[in-house]
């Protein structure tokens, strides 16, 4: 047994310790938001927040987050309010939708740390998130929307 | 799905019949096929459902049925907005319900087949639906003028209430429910003129933005049922080999696996979660027997396209006498184009989640085809077709892939085999390495030019695999649509044409990838004349606009997005604009590339424009996404997309060798619609042609450099 603390919520967790921590998520606290894309780190679909840091979950064994706080798509605000989503929703940023919960982790991650970031700020905290779709250019809209709505803006 | 022929959706053959009544009040009406009499799934009591797209409750709550899966396109928002807007009723408050698996009910009236592909949303269901909403609110209208005692001409609706015109009387829908459940279905009711749209043509944001930044849309692979065990299957790694024997003996021992099955394709690990399920697969022992593809390498195909080339193939197209013209030609221009076999990479990996039971059979899948899934459900388990139940998730992409059955199979052939509901899931290196792909494919050109510079002969051969006729769809021995779709009917007025195909299928498995033939055939097509416009010494969009005359749609959009991109205006020094245009899938569209090479040879695209004609753009901000969409598919194709083949086995695994473009290098895209008022097109799909021509023929154009093998190398761009 593992203590996972998800979304402010502590949880006994039955898995082994190398198990990723997305599929304790996904499979063990039924958290379905986060998504598996690569199983190696490499598309971001399944990114969360350790400790407010964006991680890859696929890749993260839950032996490592034990006693760490965990933030998942689910825990990222309580009514989608958030000012990332609120900008995603404003410019319907997403199409199929399958790695928005991982683009938008890793966005709210970005304008945490910097309230008012450059294209190229944009472009090395996202890199790592693909979208088969192509909503590229509206998740840079959306990210410098969201920057505007953080600070008050309209 | 490959065809574009030009849609005549087929209502008026098909009568709108009344259905009896259903339990006291309902009342359904079918377009496409005889009605059994009710659609009991709308038709509850106390509820107007005049057809199988829509019903009302006596709250007016109206519920529309969207059949068109949603893959990303927004067909959930874009499809029950038809309806609404004839039905005037207020979009902001309908709920919206995703068909079951019934093709009688849902087919695509077009195809006939309740599946999706070859964009083919809006443009085969905007009649029908249009007239599903008509038929309802005329419906209503006659039953508020019966409540006055006036005529149907005195009546209008005003957003979900029937409206006298003189006295300013009104009834909402809600309080006319059970009496316009009596009324006689109207055959032919009148459709709104579009300046009358309140939705269709204008900004719509989607229905399902919401549920997709919070985490709580259900694709897939988050679909869960009570007693669910997760499965992970080994395949075999060389297309089309078998299971000779396997030893689960370790697999068996690893806490949580609960049993190893072989199925169709291959050994089933069935596990309590999907980890154990990868770590039972690592555990097993199995030996294949290869087949006759582990032979087949890429180089072995490519020897075998540059052999097909020398034979003569089917005659696509003859118009004149390309060869005599060839000979007699002031200046010729030969070339060759390749392309690879591609893979879709959805980003959601193939999944499936099935329940097997003696008299039962459910499947909960992310498909593009439903009523295939529905057949494949009744082969398998036996069970009558009409009884399988198919629940259509959210698909995380799909880009054709999802049209196919494989992943519904693994699901359902496990399910029975452990008489537990399953769910199916794929790893990501599965998915590059058992996919079906777009045709790698090798084309010789021709061309001849009189002493002005004006085309006299196109000569083109190309070589390579049907994909229609592998899948059976098409007969061995004929042409095969897919493969020459873009050449065949490339839009130039030359007067002797040449086109034919040699099909050369070396057992790889072959799909449907977004935009299929077009998009290779745009690529080489689009790029040939490019070639011919500079050989003739002219510039590209006139040489091109001075061959459109019978093509007056193509010549639009390619003077849009060349009059938007300021084509022919100065650019800051090491930058260039290409050019190309393209029909397909029922519409046209050109672009407008702006790009620059790197000195180590790193192509980076700066702008892409794009001109888009669909006939008319029932929700523009979509139509601008798809456009976006296609453009960032295209691109990963051109600088990337590369599938190879080593002793039948797929070499590439992951992002890490497969990779798909990222936002770092994503151009920026501004998209023009034409709305022509023609008959509506495709979206989908129409986006991605013309991207990799557009680009390649800028970087000619900035470095003499001509891109004929895609993906691009960068060094064959390198300055030394």
């Amino acid at each position: 047994m593992i203590t996972l603390t998800v979304n402010g919520k502590r949880s006994q967790v039955d898995a082994p310790a190398d198990m990723p921590l997305l599929w304790a998520i996904r499979e063990k606290l039924a958290l379905t938001g986060t998504k598996f894309g690569c199983g190696a780190a490499l598309c971001g679909a399944c990114t969360v927040h350790v400790d407010g840091q964006p991680v890859r979950s696929c890749t993260t064994p839950v032996s490592a987050v034990a006693g760490k706080k965990i933030t998942t798509i689910e825990g990222l605000s309580a009514k989608s309010d958030h000012p990332v989503q609120k900008a995603w929703i404003e410019l319907d940023v997403p199409q199929c939708g399958f790695c928005q919960s991982g683009q938008i982790m890793a966005a709210a991650a970005l304008l945490a740390r910097k309230p008012n970031p450059t294209d190229a700020d944009i472009d090395s905290a996202m890199v790592g998130n693909i979208c088969r779709c192509g909503t590229y250019q509206r998740i840079r809209a959306g990210i410098h929307r969201a920057a505007q709505i953080k600070k008050g803006g309209a | 799905m490959p065809t574009s022929r030009t849609t005549h959706v087929a209502i008026s053959r098909r009568a709108i019949i009344k259905g009896t009544l259903a339990v006291g009040t309902g009342l359904v009406v079918g377009f496409s096929l005889p009605m059994t009499g009710r659609n009991l799934a709308l038709a509850q009591a106390g509820t107007f459902a005049p057809n199988q797209w829509v019903s009302i409750d006596r709250d007016g709550l109206v519920t529309i049925i969207n059949s068109v899966v949603e893959m990303g396109q927004g067909s959930i928002t874009t499809m029950p907005a038809i309806v609404a807007d004839e039905l005037d009723t207020d979009l902001g408050k309908i709920r919206v319900t995703q068909a079951p698996a019934n093709p009688k009910l849902y087919a695509n009236p077009v195809t006939g087949a309740q599946g999706y592909g070859g964009s083919r949303g809006v443009r085969d269901h905007i009649a029908m639906l249009r007239k599903a909403g008509a038929a309802a609110r005329e419906m209503l209208m006659q039953a508020g003028a019966n409540e006055w005692g006036v005529p149907l001409s005195e009546v209008d609706t005003d957003l979900d209430t029937v409206v006298h015109k003189s006295s300013g009387r009104r009834l909402p829908y809600s309080a006319l429910v059970d009496k316009a459940a009596k009324l006689p279905v109207p055959q032919n009711p009148t459709l709104k003129t579009p300046d009358k749209y309140r939705y269709m043509g204008k900004v719509m944001h989607r229905r399902d933005t919401p549920i997709k930044v919070n985490g709580s849309a259900v694709f897939g692979m988050d679909v869960a049922v009570p007693g669910m065990l997760i499965a992970s299957i080994e395949r075999c790694p060389v297309f089309g080999g078998k299971v000779k024997t396997f030893d689960a003996t370790a697999a068996k021992r690893i806490k949580g696996v609960k049993n190893v099955v072989q199925v169709t394709n291959g050994v089933a690990v069935v596990a309590d979660s999907f980890w154990t399920a990868v770590r039972g697969r690592q555990a097993l022992k199995v030996i294949w027997d290869e087949g006759p593809v582990a032979a087949v390498t890429s180089a072995s195909i490519h020897q075998g396209y540059v052999d097909g080339a020398k034979q003569s193939g089917q005659v696509a197209r003859n118009d004149g006498d390309a060869d005599t013209a060839l000979a007699a030609g002031a200046k010729t221009v030969e070339a060759v184009y390749e392309v690879p076999f591609l893979e879709h990479a959805c980003m959601e990996p193939m999944n499936a989640t099935a329940s097997v039971k003696p008299d039962s059979c459910e499947i909960w899948a992310p498909t593009q085809s439903p009523g295939a899934t529905q057949m494949t459900g009744a082969r398998i388990s036996g069970i009558p077709v009409e009884k399988v139940i198919v629940n259509t998730t959210y698909l995380g992409g799909g880009f054709g892939r999802r049209g196919e059955q494989d992943f519904i199979v693994d699901a359902l052939e496990t399910s029975k085999a452990v008489g537990a509901p399953v769910k199916v899931m794929w790893t990501r290196p599965d998915d590059i390495q058992h996919g079906f792909y777009r045709p790698a494919t090798y084309n010789v050109f021709k061309a001849a030019l009189d002493a002005q510079g004006n085309p006299v002969a196109w000569w083109n051969r190309i070589v390579g695999p049907g994909i229609l006729i592998q899948k059976g769809r098409a007969q061995a021995g004929t042409i095969d649509p897919a493969a020459v779709e873009g050449v065949r009917n490339m839009p130039y007025d030359v007067p002797n044409v040449h086109v034919e195909w040699v099909d050369k299928d070396y057992g790889i498995p072959l799909g449907f990838w977004r935009s299929v033939g077009p998009s290779q055939n745009g690529f080489i097509v689009e790029s040939f004349v490019d070639e011919m416009a500079k050989a003739a010494g002219k510039d590209p969009v006139e040489f091109r606009r001075g061959l459109l005359g019978k093509s007056p749609r193509h010549k639009a959009v390619l003077e849009l997005a060349a009059a938007k991109a300021n084509w022919g205006a100065p650019l800051p020094a090491g930058r260039a604009r290409g050019c190309a245009v393209m029909f397909s899938y029922g519409s046209y569209v050109a672009h407008v590339a702006e790009v620059s090479v790197a000195p180590d040879g790193k192509v980076r695209v700066h702008k892409l424009v794009g001109a888009i004609d669909a006939g008319f753009a029932v929700n523009p901000d979509q139509v601008k996404a798809q456009m976006e969409g296609g453009g960032i598919y295209a691109l990963t194709a051109l600088l990337y997309g590369e599938i190879t083949i080593d002793r039948g086995r797929v070499k590439q695994s992951n992002f890490h060798d497969y990779p798909m473009l990222r936002i770092n290098e994503a151009p920026e895209m501004e998209t023009y619609i034409l709305d022509s008022g023609e008959a509506a097109g495709g979206l989908g799909e129409p986006g991605v042609p013309t991207v990799a021509p557009a680009i390649c023929n800028a970087i000619y154009t900035l470095t003499g450099k001509r891109i004929r093998s895609l993906p691009i190398k960068p060094d064959t761009l390198k300055r030394a």
